[in-house]
């Protein structure tokens, strides 16, 4: 036997242990239960006729033909493909394998197909229309969530996104209107919402007041003094006050004629432009530059942040404070970005629904900007069905993003991980 | 680099936890820093690191007297740290945790990894360290992990390194391994302060050791002074280093284990496939190095853990899948391994923590009414018996000693009819004076005929304690050996080595 003179070094090894698979029914029993509702559809509300998919905007340079489906036999088809993969992933559960992502997506895209050849029957759906207004409804959810993603990389939860998009979208209406100018009311919306993120970050930061109350406490207060400001000042005087210019929609050349991508993507205003950009430069931040590794250092181990150096509060600080600007710019979407006068609380939740989308991200812009899309999508359905006179009641429609949204997080996050020192101050002894 | 701390003074409210420490570090030496847990050693090197600002006295390098406000100070002046809770990122690679706070950018604050990868490289290659800079930290074992603390340090060049209890965490190859290394790192001309309560790590590395005692330095030692010299300096008394216990008078098989797994919930086998047997009267000892499954295990015991499977038997009972009550009930005393986390609650005074398990049923409860008078006199006898010291039984737990809070687990669970004793790192935080009375506790329990099973990363506590002596390594047992197997040979078992035979029990 060698005694511990051996000088050997030991190689870094893999800590891996074995492992077994830890096997879930979800997917399988909610596979069946959206089967069972398709079916449901087909069997006790056929609906007779085609359902026709418009490609295609009517002055667009390239024409796609129009998809014309028969309904219920389309329907019925779907309805056996998703037996099929429910079959398929109870078996592969059964085997104790992993259900793969690339079935759920499958799952999703044919159920979505199917529904909508049923709700759409009898009429024609307007794709682009459909997908624009998913991706115009999604803006303000993935500046939201952006910022909610800055600040829990950063290890504070920012439930205030709510009142940022709010502040932001008040103060863009009444400083365009007032100077006659959408850009300056960009600049005033990103202020205000950095205003209620440095109080947020003051708060939670420097005084240690619980993240999440004083998040809530501020979405509650940016609701009763825009609420106030409305009543009081911008409803007297809406004509100086609250009429905002909106911004124009700048195609652009070549890359906005390419069929159902460019009218849906490249037809925006400044502000959808500007949010392509933010999410880009918000991921190549966060994992290429020395800003994103100290935000990311300081979110999941302050005090070895701390403890080479890194200001950790400073850092968080600033970081919320920047999160709460991107959350303002998101706001300014509701007024400037859409042409429309302030009104109280229109955010109407939007902030909250992209604090889902962050936590459904899994702390990822890229991810989390996917999720606000789906939840987009998901408004924009209701809106679109309900124009074509769809056979759903429109209560139903209205829950259907919420109802995504509970789904989506509480079921299918997965393995997703938050930053370890997430919503906890650092409080130095 | 030459190190001196002059007249430092910290004080924590009314708590002097250093008053008017004096060391002088030469370079090129490694200077032992040993006392208790508890005695000021670490706040005193947070303070030289700039984490905690002194109340008085001065740092001075090279004879410059220093004013550090922060770490970031600190570290530009030629300190570096090796924490004793390592400080890397998790999620982090190794280059992006070296590089941390002193980032190498190409142009608008891009990383630039390449340089921080060959900066990994180099210091590795120069010292021997073998460490892949693209590696997850979190994947790393603890050994490696340690070595990348060290690279930090070096990068920023450190030419005074502290290492906080740097072997806590080690198997005996690894710690020997971390000695050879300072060793080379000391002829580099690197001033090295070496902060720990082990005694024979201090005799084999120091140059110097100077020994602290509640917040003073109480003298210094040659690294030729003896184990028993060393302690008694540390702990102000004579203590007797090793447990009189006598030969385990064996009875029937008590816990009988089989097959037993534990998944979690990422589906890795933390525990895999364990069987063993504990008789009456006997300790086993289960070693092995912090994170191959004992934790786990001992929470299995309990049923503690979500997803087990195979058999554990206590006296011929199945309690496989019962719950925690049940098997409570049945007469198992559980010591956890973090008692502020899972042992006590700290806002709770100590007579409640002490009935915190027997909260269902007389004597302590009577139809839903807490019997105050008999809890009362209980905690007051319990405390007197167990040597608990504290003011009345009222006191807040959370403000005793560590070492006077794992009598109160200790003495809750021993003051029951016990049929099996699970014990997990019993004296973890513990000063050496409470060591000595658990450590007797647990083996007059034994004497008692109740079988124990102790967990523990501290080799001295193992051949203290153990009868038999079990190995686990990535969640499987290595082996089964009898107490009294030598340290070298349990160094190997805990590294996965399978014991040449004969050695098994």
């Amino acid at each position: 036997m060698s005694t511990t003179a051996d000088q050997r070094p030991i190689a870094p090894q893999p800590v891996a242990l074995d492992t077994t698979v830890v096997t879930s029914w979800k997917a399988p029993i909610a596979f069946g239960i959206f089967t069972l509702l398709l079916l449901a559809l087909a069997a006790f509300a056929p609906q007779p006729g085609d359902t026709t998919y418009r490609l295609s905007l009517p002055n667009d340079v390239i024409q796609l033909p129009e998809l014309t489906v028969p309904a219920m036999p389309a329907l019925w088809t779907v309805v056996v493909l998703l037996a099929g993969a429910t079959a398929y992933s109870a078996f592969l559960v059964r085997s104790k394998r992993r259900v793969p992502l690339w079935l759920v997506v499958v799952y999703a895209i044919l159920f979505m197909f199917g529904f909508l050849t049923w709700a759409g029957a009898g009429a024609s759906l307007p794709m682009i229309g459909l997908l624009f207004g998913s991706l115009s409804l999604a803006v303000p959810l993935i500046f939201g969530s952006l910022a909610g993603v800055i600040g829990e990389r950063a290890g504070v939860v920012n439930i205030a996104i709510e009142g940022q998009l709010l502040a932001g979208a008040f103060t863009a209406a009444v400083v365009a209107s007032v100077t006659d100018q959408p850009l300056l009311g960009l600049v005033a919306a990103m202020v205000a919402g950095m205003l209620v993120g440095m109080v947020l970050a003051a708060f939670s930061i420097k005084y240690f007041v619980d993240q999440v109350i004083v998040g809530v406490v501020l979405n509650v207060l940016v609701v009763g003094l825009t609420s106030f400001f409305y009543s009081q000042v911008l409803a007297p005087n809406a004509a100086t006050l609250n009429t905002p210019p909106r911004f124009d929609r700048l195609p652009i050349p070549v890359l906005s004629e390419i069929p159902i991508i460019g009218p849906v993507l490249f037809r925006q205003t400044l502000v959808v432009y500007l949010m392509y950009i933010a999410v880009a430069l918000v991921w190549f931040g966060l994992f290429k530059t020395r800003w994103g590794l100290r935000v990311r250092a300081v979110g999941e181990h302050p005090q070895a942040a701390d403890t080479v150096g890194i200001n950790v509060n400073r850092t968080r600080f600033w970081n919320v404070a920047l999160a709460g600007s991107i959350a303002g710019l998101g706001g300014t979407f509701f007024t400037i970005g859409s042409g429309i006068a302030f009104n109280r609380e229109m955010t109407a939740g939007a902030g909250f629904i992209a604090l889902a989308a962050v936590i459904f991200g899994q702390w990822d812009p890229i991810k989390a900007t996917l999720a606000a899309l789906l939840f987009g999508f998901a408004s924009n359905l209701q809106n679109t069905l309900s124009v074509i006179g769809s056979p759903v009641p429109s209560e139903f429609m209205l829950m259907l993003p919420y109802v995504v949204t509970i789904f989506a997080v509480a079921g299918f996050v997965g393995k997703s991980r938050a930053p370890a020192a997430d919503g906890k101050p650092y409080i130095k002894s | 680099m030459k190190l001196e701390l002059r007249g430092i003074t910290k004080r924590f409210g009314s708590l002097v936890a250093n008053d008017r420490i004096d060391l002088t570090v030469e370079p090129g030496e490694i200077h032992a820093l040993l006392g208790e847990n508890g005695a000021g050693k670490s706040t005193l090197m947070n303070v030289l690191y700039g984490l905690y600002q002194a109340d008085g006295g001065e740092v001075l390098l090279d004879g410059v007297v220093q004013h550090f406000e922060g770490p970031g100070d600190a570290m530009a002046a030629g300190i570096g740290m090796v924490h004793q809770h390592f400080m890397l990122i998790p999620v982090f690679t190794v280059a992006e945790n070296v590089m941390l706070g002193n980032e190498s950018t190409k142009a608008v604050g891009v990383l630039d990894l390449d340089a921080a990868r060959a900066k990994v490289n180099e210091i590795s290659a120069r010292f021997g360290f073998h460490v892949d800079p693209d590696a997850l930290i979190e994947n790393l074992p603890v050994g490696i992990q340690q070595r990348v603390e060290i690279i930090k340090a070096l990068s920023r060049d450190a030419h005074v390194l502290v290492f906080d209890e740097p072997t806590a965490v080690l198997t005996p190859q690894e710690t020997d391994e971390l000695m050879g290394m300072m060793r080379r790192l000391k002829e580099a001309g690197t001033s090295i302060v070496f902060i720990t309560h082990k005694l024979r790590e201090v005799r084999e590395v120091a140059d110097r050791i100077t020994v602290i005692r509640l917040g003073k330095v109480v003298g210094e030692a040659a690294p030729t002074a003896t184990n028993a010299e060393l302690a008694s300096m540390m702990v102000g008394r004579a203590v007797e280093l090793t447990v009189h216990k006598e030969e385990p008078k064996l009875g029937e098989p008590a816990l009988v284990v089989e097959g037993l797994t534990a998944v979690d919930h990422i589906g890795q086998l933390v525990v895999n496939d364990v069987s063993f047997t504990v008789r009456r009267g006997e300790i086993l000892a289960v070693a092995g190095v912090q994170g191959n499954g004992q934790t786990e295990l001992t929470e299995a015991l309990l049923g503690l853990q979500p997803r087990v499977h195979g058999s554990i038997k206590l006296d011929g009972v199945e309690l496989t899948g019962a719950g925690v009550r049940k098997i409570l009930e049945s007469g198992v005393g559980f010591v956890p391994e973090d008692r502020n986390e899972d042992g006590l609650v700290g806002g709770f005074t100590i007579a409640e923590n002490l009935m915190l398990d027997r909260s269902e049923s007389p004597p302590f409860v009577r139809a839903g009414n807490l019997q105050r008078g008999v809890l009362a006199e209980f905690a007051r006898r319990t405390i007197e018996e167990f040597d608990i010291r504290a003011q009345e039984p009222e006191e807040l737990v959370e403000q005793l000693s560590g070492g006077n809070q794992q009598k109160v687990v200790l003495a809750r669970e021993l003051s029951r009819e016990l049929r099996l004793l699970v014990a997990a790192q019993p004296t973890r935080g513990v000063d050496v004076g409470s060591i000595e009375f658990i450590h007797k506790r647990i083996v007059s329990a034994r004497d008692q005929g109740v079988p124990v099973v102790v967990v523990s990363t501290e080799l001295d506590e193992v051949e203290a304690l153990a009868d038999r002596i079990m190995v686990m390594y990535r969640g499987r047992i290595v082996g089964i050996v009898p107490g009294g197997t030598p340290r070298d040979v349990l160094g190997l078992m805990m590294a996965g080595e399978v014991p040449a035979e004969g050695a098994a029990a």
